[in-house]
């Protein structure tokens, strides 16, 4: 009988030589005569240990990691085959503490299952949500995700009920699902592990979003620069296609679902939802003024629900076990698990989905085992580019949207960029301006042109020049972008540039007490 | 290899495949980059004439999106992540390595026509920061000695 080998085909574990590392454990079988059956799974999300590869026992599924090619040939002299004993000998992978410890709800399949395998999806409780939904009115599907709790993943934690209501009641011959998968967002990669890991889910979730609101096209927005995610879902997307799971008459139940991925092209502010719409029509990606809402006149003008990739990744879970079940996990206002992603100078960096309440301080030492260099973790910036910088002092925050706001910082997607004591906040701060100036749409001038006046003055205030003028003449620029910008994007730099001058003055070259004056 | 003629019977075959679609333009946009490595001027009056734009508005779409180039590239191009997570993680020695290496700064491309250099924020790559893309290929945890490999492979190949 031939043995089961899990190699992932995730594009981190791909960056760090998995394909190579598939090649040469298939040529060493061939050579020895053992029959492998290899298995392309997504990651399990450790990728400290990545290219991490599974062997199937009897007792579970048992894990070999970081592999290089250079450890082939030792792991089938130590019969890994049979899980035999190797210096990269993990145990079983589910049994590892980093896993063991975590909620995976949404993440449930990814890294266990052949990501484009449908058998394998539907024997792990795939598309037992739609199967329920179907056998439901509107109202009641909306119902669910409305008592789950279920806020939206890609920022703004709006609650995602009470957007798919108000595209229901918007009666329209033609309405849209959206599903926002442009991830710009620097240290976050959940969206792009369930697409390449699970791609069936979010296809499902789009599926029920569109029966529960009325619409039957939706679109992926999927960023340029995830190649890999792009293949997994259409593969996907065929074979549902194929087994009556998307089209004309989904399951037989006469409803109808098509739904297609349109690439970006590399601008970061098409992730903004009204942006993207502008783009997903053909046009520069400016953002819109709201009102009107996209779920009364979004997409073509048409009632559109825009979410994020995890955000309709989480309603098949919530369908299938129901919206309390999904309810309780989290804490206070914040309901159900968090996909966060652990990155930067951080010595486990990884996926960890737990509920909500975990403090930042267990999630950057109790799973990600503190700094990769070994020096003090000194600033961390949570939420993406338009997140602030956590000293030390606010460690202690629990992850948690009302927790972060108090606070004046941001939990956004999840993302999580460690730095070590070695990080100069004041070039943090210019970069986040220049980053602002390369990525405005342009149709506000306080970020138009604030940033780039912002990148200067920081460039100034960094070579010590007249930092009496200057600092000043910074927070006033900032006051204007926080007050003054239609989006997030001019809007939200404040954030870390703010953060970095009020928690690390010295940086900018000045004392503590002075900038506090 | 491509001369004037193929070029434009490329850029006709993807209009004619993408124009009846809802919001084709960065469809279209997409195809004729991805069969010419860039989208040459002359195909902006075929895709405005098709679309039933002005040709200043295709323009301005294209020069909207940072993807999307209007000269030919190198014939490999090298996307450096500048994000967060891989500077916390040494991207800015690293890009201080490749620039030298090549020779070129961002959005240029070497002499011998063998290399362009793009920066991109975040490949999603960030658990194995720093990161970049060769290519179609994405490396994480690069350093300056893997960049030299890697580009070494890419010349004996091409
Ligand atoms: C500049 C900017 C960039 C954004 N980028 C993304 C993104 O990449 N992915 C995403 O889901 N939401 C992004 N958003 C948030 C979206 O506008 C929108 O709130 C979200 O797609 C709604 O889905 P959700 O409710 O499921 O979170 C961005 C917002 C701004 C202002
Ligand atoms: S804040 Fe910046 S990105 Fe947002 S709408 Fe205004 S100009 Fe565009
Ligand atoms: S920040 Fe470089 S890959 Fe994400």
């Amino acid at each position: 009988m031939s043995t089961t080998i899990y190699i992932p085909n995730d594009s981190s574990a791909i960056s760090l030589g998995a394909n190579r590392v598939a090649k040469a454990i298939q040529q060493e079988a061939a050579k020895r005569g053992i029959e492998l059956n290899i298995v392309r799974n997504g990651s399990r999300g450790l990728y400290w240990l990545e290219p991490l590869i599974e062997v199937a026992t009897a007792n579970g599924r048992v894990a070999y990691g970081p592999v290089q090619v250079s450890d082939v040939t030792s792991l089938f002299d130590a019969n890994f085959t049979q899980a035999g004993s190797h210096p990269l000998n993990l145990g079983v992978t589910e049994e590892i503490s980093y896993f063991k410890k975590q909620q995976r709800l949404t993440f449930a399949r990814v890294g266990k299952t052949d990501p484009v395998s449908l058998e394998d999806y539907l024997a792990n409780e795939g598309y037992r949500g739609l199967s329920n939904a179907l056998k439901l009115p509107a109202a009641d599907i909306v119902k669910a995700v409305t008592d789950s709790g279920l806020r939206g993943r890609g920022g703004a934690a709006f609650p995602t009920g009470i957007k798919w209501n108000t595209v229901l009641n918007t009666p329209s011959e033609q309405k849209y699902i959206i599903c926002n998968a442009d991830e710009g967002d620097s240290g976050t990669f959940s969206d792009r592990m369930v697409m390449e890991g699970d791609p069936f889910v979010l296809i499902e979730g789009m599926t029920i979003a569109g029966i529960a609101v009325g619409a039957t096209q939706g679109f992926i927005y999927l960023r340029v620069e995830y190649p890999h995610a792009h293949i997994a879902l259409n593969t996907a997307i065929t074979k549902a296609y194929a087994a009556g799971y998307l089209g004309d008459n989904i399951q037989g139940s006469g409803k109808k679902f098509d739904l297609e991925v349109r690439l970006g092209a590399g601008a970061y502010v098409c992730g903004e939802e009204t942006s993207l719409m502008e783009s997903l029509e053909g046009k520069r990606g400016l953002v819109r003024f709201k009102p009107p809402l996209p779920a009364i006149s979004g997409l073509f003008g048409k009632p559109t629900v825009v979410n994020n990739v995890i955000s309709l990744a989480s309603v098949p879970i919530i369908l299938d076990k129901g919206g309390e079940f999904y309810r309780d996990f989290g804490m206070g206002r914040s309901r159900g698990t968090l996909p966060l992603q652990l990155a930067g100078n951080i010595k486990h960096p990884g996926l960890v989905e737990v509920g909500f309440g975990l403090t930042l301080r267990e999630l950057l030492y109790e799973y990600g085992g503190g700094s990769a260099s070994g020096r003090p973790i000194r600033a961390v910036q949570v939420g993406g580019p338009l997140g602030a910088y956590l000293p030390e002092s606010q460690f202690d925050t629990p992850l948690d949207y009302e927790a972060f706001a108090a606070n004046w910082t941001v939990l956004g997607h999840g993302g999580v960029v460690v730095f070590d004591d070695t990080v100069d906040m004041a070039q943090m701060a210019k970069y986040s301006m220049e980053f602002c100036a390369v990525e405005s749409c342009g149709k506000c001038t306080p970020c138009r042109i604030g940033s780039t006046r912002g990148y200067e003055l920081l460039d100034d205030i960094i070579q010590g020049h007249d930092l009496e003028k200057n600092i000043p003449l910074l927070r006033s620029l900032c006051d204007t972008l926080l007050n003054g910008s239609l989006c997030a994007l001019g809007g939200m730099t404040p954030y870390p540039v703010l953060s970095a001058l009020n928690h690390f003055p010295e940086d900018f070259g000045l004392s503590k007490q002075k900038n506090a004056a | 290899m491509s001369g004037p003629g193929a070029i434009q019977s490329t850029v006709l075959d993807v209009i004619a495949a993408l124009k009846d679609k809802p919001g084709a333009l960065l469809p279209i946009l997409h195809g004729i980059q991805d069969a010419l490595g860039y989208i040459p001027p002359e195909s902006v009056p075929e895709i405005a004439k098709a679309l039933n734009l002005s040709r200043a508005e295709v323009h301005g779409v294209i020069s909207f999106y940072h993807y999307f180039r209007e000269t030919p590239p190198g014939n490999t191009t090298v996307h450096l992540c500048r994000a967060e997570s891989c500077q916390a993680m040494g991207s800015l020695a690293l890009e201080a390595h490749v620039k030298n290496k090549l020779g070129i700064d961002f959005h240029e491309t070497t002499a011998d026509g063998q290399f362009s250099l793009e920066p991109v924020y975040c490949l999603g790559n960030c658990a194995c920061s720093p990161a970049l893309q060769i290519g179609d290929e994405i490396y994480g945890r690069v350093t300056n000695a893997s960049f030299d490999e890697i580009i070494a492979t890419q010349e004996e190949s091409a």
